[in-house]
């Protein structure tokens, strides 16, 4: 870190400073990852039997029509430069237009992301919430009743089959007791009132002050949200479970008690504070796996996602969209990937 | 009686007389340590239940899972014949269930013999080899592992076409990094260790080495990844169905019987609750045995 | 477990109180109207290439045609709506039509015969998928100048022989046929496309409606055009909202937060009908459900087989039970409704007569594989059939993919069965005949993918030339008796086995009068409605 002031004079033999390899080498990383993300998403697009002119021109279109787009979308030329030139837009930002409705692919995905993340974000909010607690709960009176009961929760959590308790789920709740909002982000009579600046419902709504649509937001994302919080929460606490058990029965802590340390400080100043790191690996990569849009979940709840969006789109063969899906999925799966590696470089000692 | 006290006696001697001897002594131990936990011999029970309804399906099943009765269609719980009810098409729920059994013990068999086996590969070559090959591997690894999962999953069915193998494939596909990454961990803390010096020494070969010494030590962990992975496997088997992916009609698969019957989920709730319940109950088994076999076999992650 | 139970109900009470408010807001505003339907096949909204239902819906709210059809009174056929009158040519090739005064474009300009005669130029010259609906008529992207002009206050279009004019003024009727405001449209053209790309998402016309948003997959907001010439809109906005699912659009009806729901399966429908302020309105479309047995098969294309699949299928089974209320059975290329429709249906479920047939071809051991798209009814009758053809000792495989995968495999006669669904693309038996019973060429070099019997590769002889001569036919009962003759022949012979017709069941709230789906000529219209 004392790298500093040697960049005066022109010295190019000076060996570049580890910090500044090290992030080369991330960003390489990155951009092969990347890059190969793309090609498998290409070539698997170019492979797949359904047929994206059809896509577009539907079932009544002549030849000759056929024929049209299918020049207009490049499909005749050779593979490799088809994807050459994908890339080359790519490198513009720009991800084409949808094929299936001629917008631009990133203005899709700027509309249809923070849904997602939305819902993501108060999922895992709800499942870090609850989980953490639990799992450390369960760890300190291992055997004990709630040790059982977070089991027993955390794999029921596990082994049921999202679709079906959604769906019985929006029966109960919506359909039965009337306690939260329909499928759909918002009521009907709520859409677009508020301006749209973050995408996501509920920020929108705070910033602008209409308690109204925060309210009926909540009570429509409050459902999914759950759901999904519930399946972190299984996650979350069995590992913080077994992360607690692992420094409990460290010496250190046997130390501790003996010196005759609360047992709240054992647990939450000295355990807890030790598997942080650990956690928060955790913790992210459950975060990237519900940003990848819980696509069964997005279709249930009518929740106009990510995962739903590239699954529609890769069912009716509008590559581009797919491309583009995958493409900001990937991105943020890999930096959520570095930024727990970071964490875990910054606060972990042994880790250097 | 006292045969059966001598082989106890030698399974749990603490002075193994020959190698063998020590394996199967550690293999009993573990036994008795999991025997001794509840929960994971229930889920053990209810796999080998399924194994067996699975076997003599024919056997068991009140009816033909395929005949159609349009006349007794979304028959309710309980109905005289039909304990699990009918569904759209006048078919015996409960034996389609029954039939379905093979289905997903076929997907589980088949995953779990593809992905574990091609990650621990992936993993022990990259991690024991390192330089080049580790790099590629890895980043290839890493590729995978960013795509959203199911998205490579309905791609790669979509491509291939819809149904079971495909659907196996996919999900292998899916499945495999990280038991990659896993095995390549676990490659690099064996690899420096004394005893693989050792061997060196004494002139293996890696082929030797990663086949006789670094895999035994990397299967344990394996096992109980792959069997707390299983529920995800066949709730992914059971997704893909849902989307109508999976398996094909008339096929009783459980995740296309929940999708068929979804349409019904107002008014005839049992149609799809019954295999969501057969999912579950499988699911579960597979989660507690996984987690017994965690505390025995990887006692660190669980004491 | 009691403070545990405590706890809940506490927890479940105050999660109620917070949310009571709003699920007690449970009736949408008097002067919207919200509905529920799957808009997911909506690919754009520019009359000129608009093909799809959802897409069709939005046009005919928000466009005015030359010729339209009333809501209230489908029956009646066309009525002038853009224009006012029209006048036909001693030869029958010249339509001149009068354009009505004072109409106004959503941007303000005036409705001229000009911008009629440009819309459907436009159509003509980008050629997209519905352009054959006007290029049968002659018309090409070069010709088009000279065979639609406009003077002055008139719109003269020209065909290169005479038609039975209700055949032409039908086809007007169509989405295509929407007249777009030629200044807004020019206005927003991108390297000569003739403002395609703008129109794709937005809209000029001079409809009762304006499109105000269209969110893929997630809703449309039309919002009403007070003045409409016919007079504003009832309803000031119409929302029509992507719900995939039938139990949640049912949801939604029964809990007052739609006012339609377009979708409910058969079982949605009927527990719709108990439930309290929920009616139901049955409407008969034009879609019929039907069989294709590729004719390039060797057995397949056997006269005996060929009829032998006619008693194969359970018609009044699947009528009674999985398609209750939403299909009835029909055994003929044009819909109920149509001029000329026919609703002789011989054949009935028989496997005895099945298996004579098939003995009488020397057929054994067949194994055929259907195409099937994963759309519930359509695997519940692919099964269906699979069932009752393993009863005559035919072995069906079932191939499920998506709309687009199997559609891609029987364009290219790769299927041996195809079940498909066709529905009629504007209010002329022209629009079936010249698909199921034409088919001037069926060599694989034709490659004329856009009609059925190519598909199938079925060559149908004489019928071909039968279906031309009722096209030009003036005289309207001359022409029904043609068409009830080429249908009779048809049902003997053709490899097609017609099952059923669409009816659709809109679930609404009690109070919604008015609402039309279009019936089998045409789509959905807002206008009318009122609560």
């Amino acid at each position: 870190m004392a790298l500093t002031n040697d960049t005066n004079g022109g010295h190019l033999r000076v060996p570049l400073p580890a910090w500044l390899k090290t992030t080369f080498l991330t960003l390489g990383s990155i951009a092969v990852t990347l890059l190969g993300l793309l090609f498998i998403t290409f070539i698997i697009g170019r492979v797949m039997p359904i047929d994206p002119v059809l896509a577009i021109v539907g079932e009544r279109a002549s030849q000759e029509t056929y024929d049209a787009v299918y020049h207009q979308l490049g499909l005749d030329k050779p593979l490799l430069v088809q994807f050459l030139y994908y890339l080359w837009d790519v490198l513009h930002l720009d991800f084409g237009t949808s094929l299936l409705n001629a917008r631009p692919v990133s203005e899709d995905i700027a509309r249809v992301f923070p849904a997602t993340m939305e819902l993501a974000t108060l999922g895992i909010i709800i499942g870090v919430v609850l989980g953490v607690p639990l799992g450390v709960l369960a760890a300190v009176r291992k055997g004990s009743w709630i040790d059982q009961v977070a089991r027993v929760l955390a794999l029921v959590g596990y082994s049921m089959p999202i679709f079906w308790l959604g769906l019985m789920g929006l029966l109960v709740f919506y359909g039965i007791l009337g306690w939260v909002g329909g499928p759909g982000r918002v009521g009907i009579f709520y859409i677009d009132v508020v301006p749209q600046v973050t995408g996501m419902i509920l920020i929108d709504a705070a910033i602008d002050g209409n308690w109204d649509v925060f309210k009926d937001a909540f009570s429509h994302i409050i459902l999914p949200a759950s759901l999904l919080g519930y399946y972190s929460l299984a996650y979350i606490s069995r590992m913080t479970r077994s992360f607690m058990l692992e420094q409990l029965s460290a010496e250190y802590i046997t130390t501790a008690r003996v010196k005759g340390m609360s047992e709240w400080n054992v647990v939450w100043k000295h355990a807890f504070k030790n598997i942080r790191v650990q956690l928060i690996t955790v913790i992210a990569l459950s975060y990237a796996g519900l940003l990848e849009g819980s696509v069964l979940t997005e279709i249930i709840f009518s929740w106009p996602g990510i995962g739903s969006y590239i699954t529609t789109a890769l069912l009716s063969a509008d590559m581009n969209a797919v491309l583009g899906g995958t493409v900001v999925v990937g991105l943020i799966f890999i930096l959520l990937n570095i930024f727990s590696d970071l964490l875990y470089k910054v606060f972990d000692p042994r880790a250097k | 009686m006292s045969e059966t006290q001598s082989l106890r006696a030698w399974l749990l001697t603490d002075t193994p007389t020959s190698r063998r001897h020590a394996r199967l002594s550690a293999i009993y131990q573990g036994w008795l340590s999991l025997r001794s936990n509840t929960m994971a011999m229930v889920g053990l029970g209810i796999l080998v239940m399924l194994v067996f309804i699975a076997a003599a399906a024919p056997i068991i099943a009140p009816h033909d899972p395929f005949v159609q009765d349009l006349g007794n269609r979304l028959a309710p719980l309980g109905t005289e014949g039909h304990i699990f009810g009918t569904d759209s098409l006048g078919r015996d729920i409960l034996s389609r269930l029954i039939y379905g059994a093979r289905i997903t013990l076929y997907i589980v068999a088949l995953v779990a013999l593809i992905a574990p086996v091609v990650g621990l590969l992936v993993g022990t070559v990259s991690g024991y080899v390192g330089g080049w090959p580790d790099l590629i591997l890895m980043r290839i690894t890493d590729i995978f592992l960013a795509f959203p999962r199911l998205v490579l999953a309905l791609a790669f069915v979509a491509a291939l076409g819809a149904g079971i193998e495909n659907a196996v494939l996919a999900i292998s596909l899916t499945a495999w990094p990280p038991y990659a990454r896993m095995a390549r961990a676990e490659t690099l803390t064996i690899r420096t260790s004394d005893y693989i010096s050792a061997i060196k020494l004494q002139g293996a070969g890696p082929f030797r080495i990663i086949t006789k010494h670094i895999w035994p030590l990397c299967i344990s962990s394996l096992i109980v990844r792959v069997t707390l992975d299983m529920a995800g496997i066949i709730l992914a088997a059971a997704g893909l169905g849902f989307l109508g992916l999976g398996a094909q009609p008339p096929s009783p698969e459980w995740g296309a019987m929940i999708s068929e019957g979804r349409r019904f989920i107002l008014d005839h709730w049992w149609v799809a609750t019954m295999p969501g319940l057969a999912i579950f109950t499988v699911s579960l088994a597979f989660n507690l045995l996984g987690d017994g076999l965690r505390d025995v076999l990887d006692p660190k992650a669980g004491e | 477990m009691n403070a545990f139970n405590k706890l809940l109900s506490g927890a479940a009470m105050g999660l109620a109180l917070s949310v009571t408010s709003m699920a007690a807001y449970a009736e949408t505003p008097a002067n919207m109207l919200v509905i529920a339907h799957r808009i997911d096949d909506v690919t754009t909204v520019d009359p000129a290439e608009s093909f799809e239902f959802a897409g069709s819906d939005i046009s005919r709210n928000v466009y005015g045609r030359l010729v339209n059809l009333d809501p209230n009174d489908l029956a009646a056929g066309y009525q002038p709506d853009l224009a006012e009158s029209w006048d036909v040519s001693e030869d029958g090739k010249t339509i001149t039509f009068t354009m009505r005064e004072g109409v106004k474009f959503h941007s303000g300009n005036p409705v001229r015969a000009e911008d009629a005669a440009f819309s459907l130029q436009r159509a003509v010259i980008l050629n997209k998928t519905p352009a054959f609906i006007l290029t049968q008529f002659g018309f090409t992207a070069e010709n088009a100048a000279e065979t639609i002009k406009a003077d002055g206050n008139k719109l003269i279009i020209t065909t290169d022989k005479k038609y039975a004019t209700s055949f032409v003024l039908n086809c007007l009727t169509a989405t295509i046929g929407g007249i777009v405001d030629k200044e807004t449209v020019m206005a927003n053209e991108v390297d000569g496309d003739m403002g395609n790309t703008w129109l794709k998402t937005n809209s000029a016309g001079s409809g009762p409606y304006v499109l105000s948003s269209w969110k893929p997959n997630e809703a449309v907001t039309l919002t009403s055009n007070p003045d409409y010439y016919g007079g504003a809109p009832s309803m000031e906005r119409v929302i029509v909202r992507h719900v995939l699912e039938s139990a949640s659009q049912r949801l939604l009806l029964e809990r007052g937060d739609i006012d339609i729901a377009r979708n409910l399966n058969p079982e949605d429908i009927a527990g719709a009908m108990g439930a309290e302020g929920v009616k139901v309105v049955d409407e008969l479309k034009g879609r019929l459900m039907y069989l294709a047995l590729n004719q390039k098969h060797p057995v397949l294309s056997k006269p005996e087989v060929r009829q032998a699949f006619k008693y194969l299928i359970d018609y009044e089974g699947m009528r009674d039970s999985f398609l209750k209320g939403q299909y009835t059975i029909h055994q003929n290329f044009l819909p109920a409704t149509y001029l000329g429709a026919s609703d002789e249906t011989p054949f009935t479920y028989d496997i005895e007569k099945a298996k004579e047939l098939l003995a009488a071809a020397g057929v054994e051991g067949l194994e055929i594989e259907i195409g099937v798209r994963e759309a519930q009814e359509r695997m519940e009758i692919g099964q269906s059939f699979q069932n009752a053809a393993a009863q005559a000792g035919i072995k069906v495989n079932i191939t499920v993919g998506t709309a687009k995968q199997i559609l891609a495999r029987y364009r290219a006669r790769e299927l041996d069965v195809y079940l498909g669904a066709w529905g009629p693309d504007y209010p002329d038996p022209q629009t079936n005949a010249g698909t199921f019973a034409y088919n001037p060429d069926n060599s694989d070099a034709a490659n004329a993918t856009g009609l059925l019997a190519w598909r199938t590769g079925w060559d149908p002889e004489d019928l071909t030339d039968k279906v031309a001569a009722a096209v030009t036919e003036g005289d309207k009962d001359m022409r029904i008796k043609m068409y009830h003759e080429i249908q009779s022949e048809f049902r003997d012979k053709s490899p097609f086995v017609v099952m059923f017709q669409q009816i659709e069941q809109s679930a609404m709230r009690d109070n919604v009068m008015n609402f039309s789906t279009g019936q089998a000529v045409t789509s959905a219209a807002y206008w009318q409605v009122t609560k």
